[in-house]
């Protein structure tokens, strides 16, 4: 007796969370590999095959204990299995452009669920995100999802679906004008969180931002993304969107790019060490102001000058995008490894930043105040999240 | 002219990409009714078009209207080629032409390719303009309205039962026509979904005009089947149950009638119900038609088959279930009468007085060519000859009609067996309109007083049985006989006295057969037929003594043919009835006595169906008051010791007087194993196993002692085929192979629907059919609904409250002696003997729920806990009353309140006829469709599974949108008539035709009426009838 056919289909669609987490992370409800395409279709898998091995996912969900807490047997966990595979192969289609799921007619599907169902399917894992983030979402780098799942430990199929995911949230956004987010709130549904991240990959993504060098693997993506999030408030053109001086609208995405002007600009910033007298003014300004409150005081005195020639260079370099591109590494070379070998702590960290920021203010030769602020706002925030171990 | 049609075309959404060049499509709509076609702009490079069209108008007869489906197809527009069509839109206008239906049809349709299924929506408004027609001789029936439910639906009233009503149309089925030769799969799928959706219109009309010639204006319990004959044709055949309803409008009489809370179910069945029996007499007589000419066909032989199962008082001993076999030429000659049968499974207060058994009637007939298709005579004789076996089988149980009819079909290549079963049953004549009920009736209705029993009183001659049984006097009034045993078709009675719980029993069986043609098979098939049936009951019955039950409701025994097998299965909700005797065990006795090891086998095996019953008695709660002899009375004579007389029974060829009575009394129930067969036998009993814990399941509508029902519904149909080993297949690898393949099903369900505990299964449905040699296809549609484990006491209190008012109101109109029916519809009957038992026997009493969860909406299951707290005070009638100002069309929309991000409107799907915590408000027309789906791409499409799968998905969303379209929010008394799947994976094809039907209905929270009342009713309600979809 094997079994043919073997189908259950509620008026509610039964979404099962654990089955869907193993459908996400990619372990087979088949024992082949590819679903329904082998030897003649899922006829001869089903029965034959179904007895003497069980599928990984069937495996996993046996190793759950779901057997002894309900008393069912493999073939009806295998049954099950198989059921919520299929729906949630049909799902995957609607999964792409998530309104369509809340629009079609076809699985009657409870909004909470629904909710859950694109929540977890646009969810990716952390290890894999810091492979591809700042990466081109090309065919070049999918085909490196090998390496990446063999790396990782994620199974290639859970990769291709988190690579997917970037890629199409990408392209969909990419022409966009608006807030990154919003947009990616509204075209995925994602929720508040998740797009942010999205965001943050997507910026990253269209930046290209270096992220895989040796030493800034001590990075975590939320690092990163706190990083992306403070650039996108502040260095994009979306950013000074509100004052629409903006001559030709076409000329950038919104948020997605970084202000080209104020690239530009940023050179001006380089007087603060190109001029020997003001870096020198600079540098008694925020030694005043920081004396006996700076644990690392003498170190920070001796540095200021690398420090402050670090930071303003990375600036000035900025119009270029190959060194955009390289932001974080300078930022981590230039200020991160300096401090971290001084061993500042981070509160010295914040005290001194927050002065040499604000001490800029009191040199009476620099104009581009605003500039600066535009400049180091930002930085300060993203520093003061790179100086961890 | 008596009527336009008026259709406009809005829009489309998600089309399918037609242009790979553009990834876009050129789409355009041509709407066809009848022959008339329009045609819409086409809407260029867009895959969500906007039309917005003019409003197509047809002016058509009524006929017309009734008939013919309007017709949408999308197509994609190429100038240089013909035009792709995208898929296409059947709608029924039917819903629009009673004026309390639906008045318009608007909404999201999707639209339907029968080769790629769903492919995108459309937006569709439909309106009929009807004029009147005083035409006496009309050819139409507009207005009739049609309900698939087998009561009484909510807000309506019975007035008359009028009766019976049949009809039967033929064709030649497009498949099999020359043209199917060089026509597309596509054109031959759409002309087989046109012609049927026709010859459904026709149908319906054609019954309508019946029901017009009786005065009647409602069909209750409409059932509609094709048959597919493949060469021979295409037989549509609907039977239903003709009315006179009153719409239930005044407030008054509304709201006891539809909503209190402790209703719910089926208004009718409340009260008085049933009656009696105790024994089933399964009939099946055979006949076979011979080869070419059909209206000759002659009967072979006529084995018919009487089983009964028996016991004797006290003692609970059962006498074992044998048989008279015995053969006979049918007469013809049985006089043309209406036949006094009534499809509906549940009834109007009082009227039914007492219930005889099943009877059944088969008979086998080889298929030809149906000739001429306005002729379909031969068919027509077919079915007339089996109502008339019934007809006679009733006779001969003392009851003057049938409830709880159906008729079946299984067809396998030529042989047909048709097959026709019910419950005879002596009915109120007050509901009937003429005299088809004979004068006993009125003295059996004074004896009817004890509520709760009288159904069960036998209505045949104590001294003129037409079989043997063992009567005693009922265990409740003491009045009256009853039998031991009591199986019926329809659904358990409301105010029934039940102990405990009911359970699914299933009997299941394969029977072997040669292959042959024609006559042969025919015969080969009818000589089995007997056999089996015996078989199936012996299972029925020693499996209900093993749950220590006394009676099955909602029997329905399913006899499938195929190439080299029959199967039968039969499936029913064991109950224990407290009128009814106690079950006694079963014995086993072996045949040879002097081997000890043998003897010692035999007695391990009988402590273990004796551990069996008293664990089921244990897990269905069965506790019984104990009854001493003395007051139970002198047990009644025996059977063997009265005299028989002799009915003179000119129509049924009564096989009574054959029977052998020689077994009329044994101390026990009891198995004897002569052989391996036997024993077999005694350990599939054993295999069944019970459901999980948490986990009831029945096929009646309500579970009967579960009265809680709190409001979340899955409705959900399983399918499984299975392949046999082809290799030496014997009897026993085959009932095996087959209970293993019923019993792993439900352990699916049960692992499936975990969440829902604890949750009943109601109305679980199966059906198997052969498709081909090796395969058993299983198809398996029931509703899971949740219920509320501690509430069970203080809800049969308000219930009891509460029927007691809402009896007296009902009844007041309807029936002379309200006074006895209100104290009937307490449980707590006054039960002399067993007084300390009356607390168990009331919270168990089979009365529904009063209280409900409600939660209606996805979003609202969150709420459920404060809900639940809630729930305590929404309870009375008051509300009820509150509720009614409130104007009904403020119910059409959905008035629950709507998730915030959901666009689409839910649409609950059940085969039950009401809704749990939930108020029926309007019924909005029948939903009858008919898809066919194909595919060329079998693999790439996910196997037969993934095909499967995604056509189910697919009928369900259709028969959501048209049901959203007409204003409703839900479908009642669903049904899937039938799943016909075929396969070819070697060519990488596969079919499946698939027939639902049910009723589209509104409904209304119990906690929104509530809120309804208390706030301004119009607040809450959102105009979203079109289509169910909320715009945000």
């Amino acid at each position: 007796m094997t079994s043919e056919l073997d189908i259950f289909v509620g008026n509610t669609t039964l979404i099962d969370e654990d089955v869907y987490r193993l459908w996400l992370d990619g372990y087979s409800g088949l024992w082949g590999t590819v679903c329904g395409c082998r030897f003649g279709g899922a006829v001869v898998l089903d029965g034959r095959a179904g007895r003497a091995r069980m599928s990984d996912a069937v495996a996993l969900r046996v190793r759950s204990g779901i057997l002894e807490q309900t008393g069912a047997t493999a073939a009806v966990l295998q049954s099950d299995t198989m059921d919520h595979y299929r729906t949630f192969q049909m799902l995957e289609r609607l999964l792409h452009a998530p309104p369509k799921l809340l629009h079609q007619l076809i699985f009657q599907i409870p909004p909470s669920r629904q909710a859950l169902l694109i929540e977890r399917y646009y969810a990716f894992d952390e290890a894999f995100v810091r492979e591809v983030l700042g990466k081109k979402l090309s065919k070049g780098t999918k085909k490196d999802l090998d390496d990446i799942s063999t790396k990782t430990g994620i199974t290639l199929k859970s990769c291709r679906r988190q690579f997917d995911n970037f890629k199409r949230v990408f392209k969909v956004v990419e022409e966009m004008r608006g807030s990154l987010v919003d947009n990616i709130q509204q075209h995925f549904l994602l929720s508040d969180r998740l797009a942010r991240d999205y965001a943050a990959i997507v910026f990253f993504a269209n930046n290209r931002f270096e992220t895989g060098k040796k030493k800034l693997q001590y990075l975590s993506f939320g690092d990163f993304a706190f990083c992306a999030e403070l650039m996108i408030q502040n260095w994009t053109l979306g950013a000074v969107g509100e004052a629409p001086t903006d001559p030709d609208p076409q000329a950038d995405d919104m948020d997605m790019d970084l202000d080209k002007e104020f690239l530009q600009d940023l050179k001006e910033l380089k007087v603060l060490v190109a001029d020997k007298d003001l870096l020198d003014l600079h540098k008694s300004l925020v030694c005043t102001a920081l004396r006996g409150k700076l644990g690392v005081f003498s170190e920070m005195e001796a540095n200021f000058k690398n420090l402050s020639r670090g930071l303003v260079n990375v600036a000035a370099k900025l119009t270029h995008n190959k060194d955009v591109r390289d932001l974080f590494v300078d930022l981590v070379e230039k200020f991160v490894e300096p401090c971290r070998s001084d061993h500042w702590p981070l509160n010295d960290v914040r005290l001194f930043l927050n002065q040499y920021s604000a001490s800029v203010h009191s040199l009476d030769g620099f104009r581009h105040q605003a500039l600066w602020d535009r400049y180091m706002g930002t930085l300060r925030g993203c520093l003061l999240r790179l100086c961890h171990d | 002219m008596p009527g336009k049609l008026k259709v406009k075309i809005v829009a489309g959404r998600h089309l399918p990409v037609m242009d790979r060049a553009s990834d876009l499509t050129d789409a355009f709509v041509e709407v066809k009714f009848g022959n008339t076609t329009f045609k819409t702009d086409v809407y260029l490079k867009s895959l969500n078009p906007q039309w917005n069209s003019e409003w197509f108008k047809f002016e058509v007869d009524d006929e017309d209207l009734q008939d013919e489906p309007l017709q949408i197809t999308v197509l994609d527009h190429d100038t240089y080629s013909a035009n792709d069509a995208i898929g296409k839109v059947y709608i029924d206008i039917d819903p629009l032409l009673y004026s309390e239906a639906a008045t318009v049809i608007s909404g999201w349709f999707p639209i339907y390719d029968t080769i790629h299924g769903i492919r995108g929506e459309i937006n569709v408004v439909v309106k009929v303009d009807l004029f009147n027609d005083l035409n006496r001789f009309r050819q139409s029936s507009c207005g009739v309205k049609f309900f698939c439910t087998t009561s009484i639906p909510k807000c309506y009233r019975a007035v008359i039962i009028h009766g019976f009503v049949e009809e039967l149309v033929v064709n030649e089925d497009p498949e099999y026509q020359w043209i199917d030769r060089i026509r597309t799969p596509r054109a031959s799928n759409e002309a087989r979904q046109r012609l049927i959706s026709l010859m459904s219109g026709e149908l319906q009309r054609k019954i309508g005009l019946k029901v017009l010639e009786m005065r009647g204006n409602a069909v209750v319990g409409y059932l509609q089947c094709f048959d597919l004959e493949g060469e021979s044709g295409l037989v549509v055949r609907a039977i239903g149950t003709a009315c006179t309803l009153d719409k239930l409008s005044s407030p008054a009489a509304f709201l006891p009638a539809c909503n209190s809370p402790s209703k719910e179910m089926k208004e009718s069945p409340l009260v008085h119900p049933p009656s009696h029996g105790c024994r089933s007499t399964h009939n099946s007589p055979i006949h076979t038609a011979t080869g070419s000419r059909l209206t000759q066909n002659f009967s072979v032989s006529v084995p018919t088959l009487i089983y009964t199962g028996m016991g004797s008082g006290s003692a609970g001993k059962e006498g074992g279930p044998f048989k008279a076999l015995l053969r006979q030429q049918t007469q013809s000659a049985l006089e043309q009468r209406e036949f006094p049968f009534f499809t509906l499974t549940a009834f109007p207060p009082g009227f039914l007085v007492h219930v005889g058994g099943v009877v059944s009637a088969r008979s086998v007939k080889l298929l030809d060519r149906i000739h001429n298709p306005d002729e379909p005579e031969t068919r027509d004789a077919w079915w007339a000859e089996i109502r008339q076996e019934i007809k006679s089988h009733a006779k001969a149980l003392g009851c003057h009609a049938v409830v709880g009819y159906s008729e079946s079909t299984s067809i396998c290549e030529e042989v047909c067996i048709l097959s026709a079963s019910g419950t005879a049953a002596v009915l109120n004549p007050r509901f009937l309109q003429d005299g088809t009920v004979e004068g006993c009736l009125e003295q059996r209705l004074e004896e009817n007083l004890p509520a709760g029993c009288g159904f069960c009183h036998i209505p045949y001659d104590e001294l003129n049985m037409p079989f043997p049984a063992h009567l005693t006097y009922c265990y409740n009034c003491r009045k009256q006989k009853v039998p031991d045993v009591l199986f019926t078709t329809i659904d358990l009675p409301m105010d029934a006295a039940v102990i405990g719980k009911g359970c699914l029993i299933q009997a299941r069986l394969c029977r072997l057969k040669k292959k042959a043609q024609a006559e042969a098979n025919a015969t080969a098939i009818s000589n089995l037929l007997p056999f089996m049936e015996y078989e199936v009951h012996t299972q029925l019955m020693n499996k209900l003594k093993l749950k220590g039950m006394n009676a099955l409701f909602g029997l329905r025994i399913q006899i499938s043919v195929g190439e080299n097998m029959l199967m039968g299965l039969a499936s029913a909700t064991g109950v224990y009835l407290a009128a009814l005797p106690t079950p006694g065990g079963i014995q086993i006795a072996g045949k040879t006595p002097n081997d000890g090891s043998y003897e010692q086998h035999i007695s391990h095996m009988q402590k273990k169906i004796n551990d069996t019953i008293a664990k089921n008695k244990e897990l269905y709660e069965i506790n019984p008051p104990e009854i001493s002899e003395e007051i139970i009375g002198s047990p009644i004579p025996e059977p063997r010791q009265r005299s028989r007389l002799l009915r003179s029974q000119s129509e049924s060829s009564d096989e009574v007087t054959e029977l052998d009575l020689s077994h009329g009394k044994k101390d026990a129930f009891v198995l004897e194993i002569d052989d391996t067969d036997a024993m077999e036998d005694v350990h599939s009993l054993l295999t069944d196993v019970p459901p999980p814990s948490g986990f009831y399941s029945c096929n009646t509508e309500i579970m009967p002692g579960i009265n809680n029902w709190t409001s979340e519904i899955q409705m959900f149909t399983s399918v499984r085929v299975i392949r046999l080993s082809s290799l030496n297949l014997t009897n026993q690898a085959l009932n095996k192979n087959f209970n293993d393949l019923c019993e792993n099903l439900l352990k699916s369900l049960y692992f499936k629907l975990r969440s829902m505990i604890p949750c009943c299964l109601c109305h679980v449905n199966f059906t198997v059919s052969l498709p081909e040699d090796e395969l058993i296809q299983v198809t398996v549609t029931a509703v899971a609904i949740t219920f509320d484990k501690n509430q069970a006491l203080q809800t049969t209190k308000t219930h009891a409250e509460k029927s007691l008012q809402r009896a007296s109101t009902d009844n007041e109109e309807l029936l002379q002696f309200p006074l006895e029916l209100c104290s009937d519809a307490l449980p707590s009957h006054p039960f002399p003997p067993a007084k300390e038992h009356l607390e168990s026997a009331s919270s168990n009493s089979g009365i529904p729920a009063a209280q409900r969860d409600r939660c209606s909406s996805w979003i609202e299951l969150i709420k459920l806990k404060a809900q639940t707290i809630r729930r305590g005070s929404i309870k009375t009638t008051v509300t009820v009353e509150k509720a009614s100002p409130v104007g009904e069309g403020n119910f059409r929309n959905r008035s629950s309140p709507p998730c915030a991000n959901s666009t689409v409107g839910v649409v609950k799907m059940t085969p039950l006829s009401f809704i749990p915590g939930a108020k029926i408000t309007k019924y909005l027309g029948i939903i009858n469709m008919f898809f066919i789906r194909e595919t060329t791409s079998l693999r790439e499409e996910g196997g037969v599974s993934g095909f499967l799968h995604a056509f189910i998905a697919e009928v369900f969303a259709m028969v959501r949108a048209h049901v959203a379209a007409l204003g409703g929010n839900a479908v009642v008394s669903y049904i899937m008539k039938q799943c016909v799947f075929m396969e070819n994976p070697n060519k990488n094809q596969a079919q499946c035709l698939i027939n639902v039907s049910g009723d589209a209905v509104v409904f209304v929270r119990e906690s929104e009426l509530e809120v309804v009342s208390t706030q301004q009713p119009a607040a809450n309600c959102q105009p979203s009838c079109t289509g169910g979809e909320v715009t945000t």
